[in-house]
């Protein structure tokens, strides 16, 4: 029942978005425009600098997925159906894990232009090693999007939103930046080390744990007037 | 107000004029000369800031899961707290570092996680600020994963360079310095206590005040 909710509630963003697409090109124009403003700002000579591609990447998966959080939201009470979905006889977390869902997936999409995009203009490896960057990019955002999630939630009767939402999000996820911008820089070395890796990435999986089970617990009594 | 505020603020008081007599006599340090007397601030207001933040996360979560409004007057003025000795303790620290490491800022697993504390704080009053109805809940669940965040910075910095000197150097100081900061702990402990009652008892008269409003209109 707990998994047939969330799912339907993915599917009903997921079915919204794709009739109009407005959330997924805007994010992803907007991650375009981040990444090559730092290519303008930071390449000189056509020489990229060192280590800059992985805390690229971060930055404009951070700002682009500020940006959709607060678009689907803004959906939702836009159309005063968040009400609805709260008063929906659903269990309230399953609505979380719903929109979790939605907000991941829409990520990676961003995502997969992002990274050939910086491996372009960064010349960095960034296939080098496939699973592992994969694998970091799929904690590291999920991590961002499970706090994201339940604050955009929270924030849906606040007066100034879209200020608050970044002032909120940014010091609870720099753990998971500085995981995510480290792991993605050692894969990006001409030698792997894969004890540093699997050290970022277990620090992101639990991340993902710690705060996905506190938002759990705590979307129920913050969701309620 | 209760009784014991206006002894304590009396106290308080005192004891922050003592204080710096107490630092002034003490002995000069070997290498790092006057800068080391910032040490009798910095420690003290550190630990502070670390007790306003339990103060805040605490009364937080219980707030959030069916406490009364005292736990949220509680935990708004705990923040006001954390912001200011945090403030402190982020001013005095670079004025040591800079003579101790040559640097003013250093991106150790210490300043970090006491920066991103501090900018919790700051993100917390900004929400019970802006946010209007409902910043309440709002400014809690921030709380709450803020404490929870604690052990991830700490983790995830600590894999960079850690110079900051660690706590075991408090207990070998020999008693010359010892007493000055041992006082001057008690003295930020004590004024800590006495600003967060007089905010507290502002909110409650704030509170007070509303109810008496919205039984005037009721009539």
């Amino acid at each position: 029942m707990f998994a047939r909710t969330a799912w339907l509630v993915a599917r009903k963003d997921l079915t919204v978005e794709v009739r109009s697409l407005e959330i997924a090109w805007t994010t992803l124009f907007f991650a375009v425009t981040v990444v090559l403003a730092f290519a303008l700002a930071l390449v000189r000579e056509g020489q990229p600098p060192e280590d800059g591609a992985a805390g690229i990447l971060w930055i404009a998966v951070t700002f682009a997925g500020t940006l959709a959080l607060g678009r689907t939201f803004e959906r939702e009470r836009q159309s005063e159906t968040l009400r609805a979905l709260l008063l929906a006889p659903a269990a309230r977390p399953a609505i979380y894990i719903g929109k979790l869902v939605g907000i991941v997936g829409l990520l990676f999409g961003v995502e997969l232009v992002l990274v050939p995009l910086i491996a372009l203009l960064f010349q960095e490896p960034m296939f080098a090693h496939p699973v592992w960057l994969a694998a970091i990019l799929v904690t590291g955002t999920t991590g961002f999007a499970a706090v994201g999630t339940l604050f955009a939630a929270m924030l849906v009767r606040a007066r100034s939103r879209d200020v608050l939402l970044p002032i909120l999000l940014y010091p609870i996820i720099f753990p998971v930046i500085i995981a995510g911008v480290r792991g993605t820089a050692t894969l990006l070395q001409p030698e792997l080390e894969l004890d540093l890796v699997r050290f970022w990435l277990l620090l992101l999986v639990t991340f993902d744990v710690v705060f996905i089970t506190l938002a759990l617990w705590t979307f129920e009594p913050l969701m309620t007037d | 107000m209760p009784k014991w505020f206006t002894l304590a603020a009396g106290v308080c008081a005192l004891m922050f004029a003592v204080a710096p007599i107490l630092i002034a006599r003490a002995p000069y340090e070997a290498e790092m000369g006057l800068v080391q007397k910032i040490f009798y601030y910095h420690l003290p207001s550190a630990i502070t800031f670390l007790v306003a933040a339990i103060v805040c996360g605490v009364a937080s979560v219980r707030y959030l899961f069916g406490g009364s409004a005292r736990q949220d007057r509680l935990a708004w003025a705990a923040a006001e707290l954390v912001v200011l000795f945090g403030l402190i303790t982020l001013v005095t620290g670079p004025l040591w570092a800079r003579k101790s490491w040559g640097v003013w800022w250093q991106w150790d697993v210490r300043l970090t996680a006491s920066l991103m504390g501090w900018m919790v704080a700051v993100a917390y009053l900004l929400v019970r600020k802006y946010g209007g109805p409902g910043s309440d809940k709002l400014g809690a669940g921030l709380a709450l994963f803020g404490m929870a965040n604690v052990p991830f910075i700490y983790i995830s910095v600590n894999y960079w360079r850690t110079i900051h000197p660690s706590t075991t150097v408090v207990p070998t100081l020999p008693v010359s310095m010892g007493v000055p900061l041992w006082f001057s702990l008690a003295s930020f402990i004590l004024l800590f206590v006495v600003l967060l009652r007089m905010r507290v008892h502002l909110e409650e008269q704030r509170a007070r005040v509303d109810q008496l409003y919205l039984s005037v209109d009721g009539n």
